[in-house]
């Protein structure tokens, strides 16, 4: 079986394609960011929960953009983006820049130190990450209220491991909407 | 699977010096989160400024889910009704002819009882409500303890007047705009009560602590002679709120005094009845009296 191509160039890429098509600018450079930010208005979704069990949607998806496309997401991404999370996640403002942040710079580690990973390693590498930040991000919402609250994250850590890989694939179907040929030459 | 990217990218002085920069952008935007998230801490509404027009903006997504929500509910009730129409419009006429007859009693019973009430005095003629208002807010990103009510100026509410629920005090108001007004909470630490023992006038004062809870302080020394349950209600000196609202109830008594509940918890009571303050002539002639007198001496300790 041939693997799916994971850079929509050369030679399988110009394979689907005629040659008077290209993807719209706009669309290919803008849903990334977007797709993220849209998972970040989670809290205003119709789920209304006494405890936290919805995973962190943006962090995921930024990490399966980042996983998917290494070189599109820059490395500060997580400055803009982990604000705009920081505005509807409830937690107090600065967590989500720092959090998101060292996230970006350890994927930068990550792809340093792992050259060639594959897709049990990559969820690994998500495992590592995603439960650092959620230990961390219950950590500082718990400093700003003044009480602990650590054990109430296991169910919401479950889930977040249990979705990674969907995400990740709904990550990939946007990719191939990010590049349909869809303006003319 | 693929190969991680080569992050060096040759002899490109172009191509080092963006990666450099995208490393120290990363970098200084960890700090300036680093600062924001100080700065939170000390200070949680530090941002609200810049949540609340983020949550205006996000407020339709969450609207219109809860909106399909609703309309979802809606529709399944629809179609349940339209089974049932019949048999609940038979039930609904019978129901409506026993309350027209229900209705007439209970009038004769309303204009009994005016003329009871009248007799005995319970509704103090001289000192009606101001206004029956409904709590539509409280901030709760701050440490302070205010609550907003739906009734100003055009309803005759006014700055000092006590507000009530009906379980007990919930504050005074200290801003009144011509719609809404703001009520300093007796949780706050600011809002001080007189108070008395319901049971035999111990005489103290009631003070919020900013954390739900209230602390009750006693005038006299000696023995706490406080016991959990104690009730206490306001003794009517200070001239602002009428003798004999519930304030608080003893929870857990003290050396100095007593950590105690509110009598009526703002977030459980909806409807609120403002009321004229108790002594009004009183309370201007002492502020009158305090603005004569001048600044107070400063104290030493």
């Amino acid at each position: 079986m041939v693997p799916a191509p994971r850079l929509a160039s050369g030679t399988d890429a110009a394979r689907r394609r005629p040659i008077n098509r290209a993807p719209l600018p706009w669309l290919a450079a803008g849903l990334p960011w977007v797709s993220i930010m849209v998972l970040s208005l989670v809290p205003f979704s119709p789920v209304i929960a006494s405890a936290p069990v919805m995973p962190p949607l943006g962090l995921m998806a930024l990490l399966g953009w980042r996983m998917l496309r290494p070189s599109f997401l820059p490395v500060w991404a997580g400055l803009p983006l982990g604000a705009w999370d920081d505005l509807f996640s409830g937690q107090p403002f600065g967590s989500g820049i720092v959090l998101w942040s060292v996230a970006m710079l350890a994927m930068e580690v990550i792809d340093e130190r792992f050259l060639w990973r594959g897709f049990v390693q990559d969820w690994l590498a998500a495992i590592a990450l995603l439960s650092t930040y959620l230990v961390l991000a219950a950590g500082i919402a718990g400093l700003a209220a003044g009480y602990p609250l650590p054990l109430t994250i296991g169910p919401q850590w479950l889930v977040t491991i249990a979705l990674f890989p969907l995400v990740n694939r709904g990550v990939a179907l946007l990719d191939r909407v990010r590049l349909l040929p869809l303006r003319k030459l | 699977m693929a190969r991680s990217r080569d992050l060096r990218p040759g002899y490109s002085r172009r191509a080092q010096y963006g990666i450099f920069t995208g490393y120290v952008i990363t970098v200084a935007g960890l700090v300036a989160g680093l600062v924001a998230l100080g700065v939170s801490f000390y200070n949680p509404g530090a941002f609200a400024w810049l949540r609340g027009p983020a949550s205006e903006v996000a407020a339709p997504v969450g609207e219109a889910s809860a909106a399909t929500r609703r309309s979802g509910a809606g529709l399944i009730a629809a179609i349940n009704a339209w089974f049932e129409a019949g048999h609940q419009n038979l039930a609904m006429a019978r129901e409506i002819a026993a309350a027209r007859a229900a209705s007439a009693s209970a009038r004769a019973t309303a204009d009994e009882n005016r003329r009871l009430k009248a007799l005995l005095g319970i509704i103090d003629p001289a000192a009606p409500p101001i206004a029956t208002a409904r709590l539509i807010g409280s901030t709760a990103a701050s440490a302070r303890r205010y609550a907003v009510i739906d009734a100003g100026t055009a309803r005759g509410v006014h700055e000092g007047q006590p507000v009530r629920g009906a379980a007990g005090l919930i504050g005074r108001v200290v801003e009144a705009g011509r719609n809404t007004a703001r009520v300093l909470l007796v949780s706050d630490a600011a809002n001080v009560v007189p108070v008395r023992r319901a049971s035999d006038g111990l005489p103290g004062f009631v003070q919020g602590t900013a954390n739900g809870r209230i602390a009750i302080r006693l005038l006299t020394m000696g023995n706490n002679p406080l016991h959990p349950g104690d009730v206490f209600t306001t003794s009517g000196s200070g001239g602002i709120y009428p003798p004999g609202i519930p304030v608080a109830v003893v929870s857990a008594p003290r050396r100095d005094g007593a950590e105690g509940q509110l009598a009526a918890d703002p977030a459980a009571s909806d409807y609120v009845i403002v009321l004229p303050v108790y002594q009004a002539a009183a309370v201007e002639a002492m502020a009158a009296s305090v603005k004569a007198g001048g600044p107070p001496i400063k104290d030493d300790n």
